[in-house]
């Protein structure tokens, strides 16, 4: 990071007369209603999403508690269902995607030296119909008939001709995630465009904010996609429609085509925020700069295309012909090149610094092995052949989970414990921290590694019972799910230890920390980059 | 919905009951039974090693880079930060494997998408949750449905060998010869899978798809629907047993004779009239069987999706409409056909248990020829 404050904080009095003055919000519940500020928008996207995380965590135990045992012993095939289903649609929508929001929220005004998003108002907007949504979507459970129970995917006609009535919640919810979703990734690119500080040139913007502005263009393309689908799936249920229905004429893996069109890079909204946040994390505690970093600017960029190009390998067993069939799988073998450049930079960059290793640098060191393995299991499935003995078996769901839980989700824990010395003027406890992270990384391998075995001995996804040669593995895999639920518990405990007191932060935080994030005091004010600093 | 079931076990017994009952599970892909299944697993294991190759090497100057530059070491961290040539390298050097591995994988994928020449041709339908197999230029056609027990899945008989993959009626096949399937489904996706011939191919309501294979070895091959088809996705396993040409031959031509001598003695139900207890006893087992996983034993339904039969107006006021529906379904709901599927006696049975169980005291005694008469399209 070559950036420079050439205007270091020399008029510091004429600063905190500033602060003063703006500081001035709102108390109780309306500071946070009416808020545009973008550090308290992005407190509560991370605040509702780590509620959405124990929510969906909460069913991931449902799941975990029914497939211990062979036999149906505490929940119905259909209430099960409802399960699997909302806890994918929570993971993704409510708490991942959220995350990544919240901290967009946060630090991209403060890496860019903004003063805030550039359109405060859609801001607050943006976030306060989340909760909403969501509300929608889990009273839908307690609906006669239940809950959406045809999977996160909704293939039709299941989720049409044969779903419950709450299939229209469902798609009123997935609709105005959506609407948050566009807003918030208008924000971000309006905000990088339009407001960076004198100097701060394209190829100097830190990588978490390269890697943000490349996912708001993903999401802004393919978010009305999934808003197109799920208004074909309300009209096909609900006004005579047959865009899926042989019957009048429709087809109905024209929705996976359509689905998958937003579903794969969804996958990767949800992964390059994460590359963005290990690119900052790594050459911090390595003390030493970011190997490569415009070659890891045009890897973001080539994944970002290619995510485009490779949705049908979701649907490889649908039928198509041999030679989509085979264009699918070349593209997708192709997007692991990009990738491999990603982790060979890291690895790079690691290579002869001088490292220390806390909570932070943990969470991006398991990052990118387990990452790496969620990709090798990515390359395995791409190779067509294998991948009809592998598709929607627990192969599949090992694989995902590697990706979106060692991987999206270690990163956004990774930046909470880098970033939060910054948000709250506090150091977290180390060894709390210390002891979450082994006990997630333990946890979690012992939750999803034995799935690749269980699921390449044959046993497919999304039943709540199965044949007996499976029920070893699977009270074993039991058992990892309960003790990563837990482990959660001690995050929280470090979350709220270091809210209300501890070490006081420097500005710098961390030794080798660079960028204007850590220019600015420790917690960051109300108000941050009122003028502008110039970089050279 | 929740209802949660009681439990009537204890944790320890349970543990040491599965782990009697597992059998070893194995901890990698089968290499199945045909020559297709064996290139799909080579084609495993090479992608599986090459992976672990380019693991080791990544992970390994990782863990060095961790071992030896870290800063309680003292050392200072360099200052390198770009390499064109390292870059263009590392680039290159995957794209190279993968073009080696894209090959052997294209070579299979175009052979397993080669069905022509088949010598016998399966038409699978899927339909929730039961698979329906016709043997295309012959008569013979069935349906195949879970046999374990409901007594097993709810933990009250101790469970078989074969739990949740066992059917009552299996698919034949004969081996050495190439057998073509045409997948295809009545109401929403289902997958048909049997690991043991690298076959995993959905069934997409109103399309068909191809898929083939020559077993080589006599033998039970067992598999399972791989796509979520509603809630007992779970129940609607798959049985193929390969037999010899001979045994093949020899099996086929029972069952087309036990087929039309059911037919005859269908004609023969139509003059008969059954006893009410008869139809009672018969139409549960029936019920059971066909009916309650959406209806639910009671009758009662599942409210907002599967409607309640006690009470049901439709049943109490208008027979001919009551055995129609179970005759030909209910388009655009998830109520099928079941004409197709159950034997006129069946299909009088459960009529006339549903016309009389939970309350409906209707007193109606339905006959062979009555559902007959509504499945001719005549007046009753």
């Amino acid at each position: 990071m070559s950036v420079v404050i050439t205007e270091p904080r020399d008029h510091d009095d004429q600063h905190d007369h500033d602060h003063e003055h703006h500081d001035h919000k709102p108390r109780g519940i309306k500071r946070w209603l009416y808020t545009t500020n973008h550090k308290d928008i992005g407190t509560m996207y991370l605040i509702f999403a780590l509620v959405m995380f124990f929510i969906g965590g909460a069913m991931a135990m449902v799941i975990r508690l029914e497939l211990f045992q062979p036999g149906m012993q505490f929940v119905e095939p259909h209430f099960f269902n409802q399960m699997t289903t909302v806890h994918g649609l929570i993971m993704v929508f409510g708490a991942v995607m959220p995350a990544f929001t919240g901290l967009a929220n946060w630090m991209i005004p403060m890496m860019i030296g903004a003063p805030d998003m550039a359109l405060p108002r859609m801001n607050n907007w943006s976030f306060w119909i989340l909760p909403f949504a969501f509300l929608i979507l889990l009273l839908s459970l307690f609906m006669p008939g239940g809950g959406p129970s045809f999977g996160w995917t909704f293939y039709a006609p299941l989720s049409t001709t044969y779903s419950s009535d709450s299939t229209a919640l469902f798609v009123f919810s997935v609709h105005i995630m959506g609407i948050s979703s566009i807003m918030g990734a208008i924000n971000v690119i309006v905000t990088i465009w339009n407001m960076r500080a004198p100097g701060m040139t394209w190829m100097k913007m830190p990588l978490f904010v390269w890697t943000w502005f490349i996912t708001a263009f993903l999401l802004i393309m393919v978010m009305p996609v999934l808003a197109g689908v799920v208004t074909m799936v309300l009209t096909d249920k609900y006004f005579g429609t047959s865009f899926f229905d042989a019957a009048g004429g429709g087809d109905p893996v024209l929705f996976q085509h359509i689905f998958w069109f937003f579903g794969h890079p969804e996958v990767y909204i949800m992964i390059l925020p994460a590359f963005g946040i290990v690119s900052a994390i790594i050459p911090t505690f390595a003390r030493k700069r970011l190997f490569g970093y415009a070659s890891m600017v045009y890897a973001t960029a080539s994944i970002a295309i290619l995510s485009f190009l490779v949705w049908a390998h979701h649907m490889f067993t649908t039928g198509m012909p041999v030679f989509a069939t085979l264009f699918f799988m070349y593209a997708t073998m192709l997007i692991a090149v990009p990738t491999g450049v990603k982790v060979f930079n890291w690895v790079a960059t690691m290579w002869r610094g001088a490292m220390t290793f806390e909570v932070p640098m943990m969470f991006a060191l398991a990052f990118i092995v387990l990452f790496t393995i969620g990709g090798f299991s990515g390359l395995m499935l791409a190779i067509t052949p294998a991948d009809f003995q592998y598709h929607d078996t627990y192969f599949v769901v090992a694989h995902f989970h590697y990706v979106l839980v060692t991987g999206a989700v270690f990163s956004i824990v990774a930046a909470v414990y880098y970033w939060l010395p910054k948000w709250t003027g506090n150091m977290y406890d180390e060894s709390l921290g210390q002891w979450h992270f082994w006990c997630s990384l333990i946890s979690v391998n012992l939750l999803f590694f034995p799935m690749h075995f269980v699921g390449l001995a044959g046993m497919p996804r999304r039943i709540p019972d199965y044949a007996l040669q499976f029920a070893d593995f699977n009270a074993f895999i039991s058992i990892g799910g309960f003790l990563f639920g837990l482990s959660q518990l001690i995050f929280v405990w470090v979350l709220i230890k270091c809210a209300r007191g501890g070490v006081k932060a420097t500005d710098q935080v961390w030794e080798g920390a660079e960028g204007l994030e850590w220019e600015v005091p420790s917690p960051a004010p109300y108000h941050t980059f009122e003028t502008p600093p110039v970089i050279k | 919905m929740a209802k949660t079931r009681s439990i009537r076990w204890s944790l320890p017994t349970l543990l040491l009951a599965a782990s009697a009952n597992a059998a070893a599970m194995p901890l990698n892909m089968t290499k199945g039974v045909t020559e297709i299944s064996r290139e799909v697993y080579n084609l495993h294991m090479t992608i599986f090693w090459i992976c672990c190759v380019i693991g080791a090497v990544v992970f390994g100057i990782m863990f060095v880079s961790i071992l030896l530059h870290r800063k309680a070491r003292g050392v200072q961290p360099a200052q390198f930060h770009e390499s064109t040539k390292v870059e263009i390298l590392w680039t290159a050097i995957p794209v190279v494997i993968l073009i080696g591995m894209a090959i052997p994988a294209t070579k299979t994928l175009i052979a397993m998408e080669d069905t022509s020449a088949a010598d016998v041709t399966v038409q699978v339908t899927g339909s929730q949750w039961k698979w329906h197999y016709k043997y295309l230029g012959s008569d013979l056609e069935y349906f195949s449905v879970l046999a374990t027990p409901r007594e097993q899945i709810n933990n009250r008989f101790p469970k078989g060998e074969n739990y949740l993959l066992e059917v009552d009626r299996p698919l034949v096949i004969p081996t050495g010869q190439k057998v073509r399937f045409l997948m295809t489904s009545d109401d929403v996706i289902h997958s048909w899978w049997v690991p043991a011939f690298a076959i995993k191919k959905d069934a997409n309501p109103g399309f068909i798809n191809e898929a083939w294979t020559r077993v080589d070895h006599p033998g039970v091959y067992r598999g399972q629907c791989a796509e979520l088809c509603g809630q007992d996705h779970a129940f609607m396993p798959i049985v193929v047993i390969a037999k010899t040409p001979e045994d093949y031959a020899a099996w086929k031509a029972t069952e087309e004779n036990r087929l039309a001598e059911e037919k005859a003695a269908e004609q023969e139900l139509l003059a008969m009239n059954m006893e009410m207890s008869d139809l009672m006893a018969n139409g549960e087992r029936t019920y059971i069987a066909y009916c309650a996983a959406c209806h639910q034993p009671n009758g009662a339904g599942l409210p907002g999706i599967f409607p309640a039969l006690a009470g049901s107006n439709l049943i109490l006021n208008d027979r001919r409409a009551h055995i129609d529906i179970i005759l030909n379904g209910k388009a655009g709901t998830s109520m099928q056909a079941f004409g197709r599927q159950l034997s006129l006696k069946e299909l009088a049975s459960v009529v006339t248990y549903t016309r009389n169980a939970w309350g409906n005291d209707t007193g109606d005694a339905v006959q062979a020829a009555d559902v007959y008469r509504v499945q001719q399209g005549e007046g009753e």
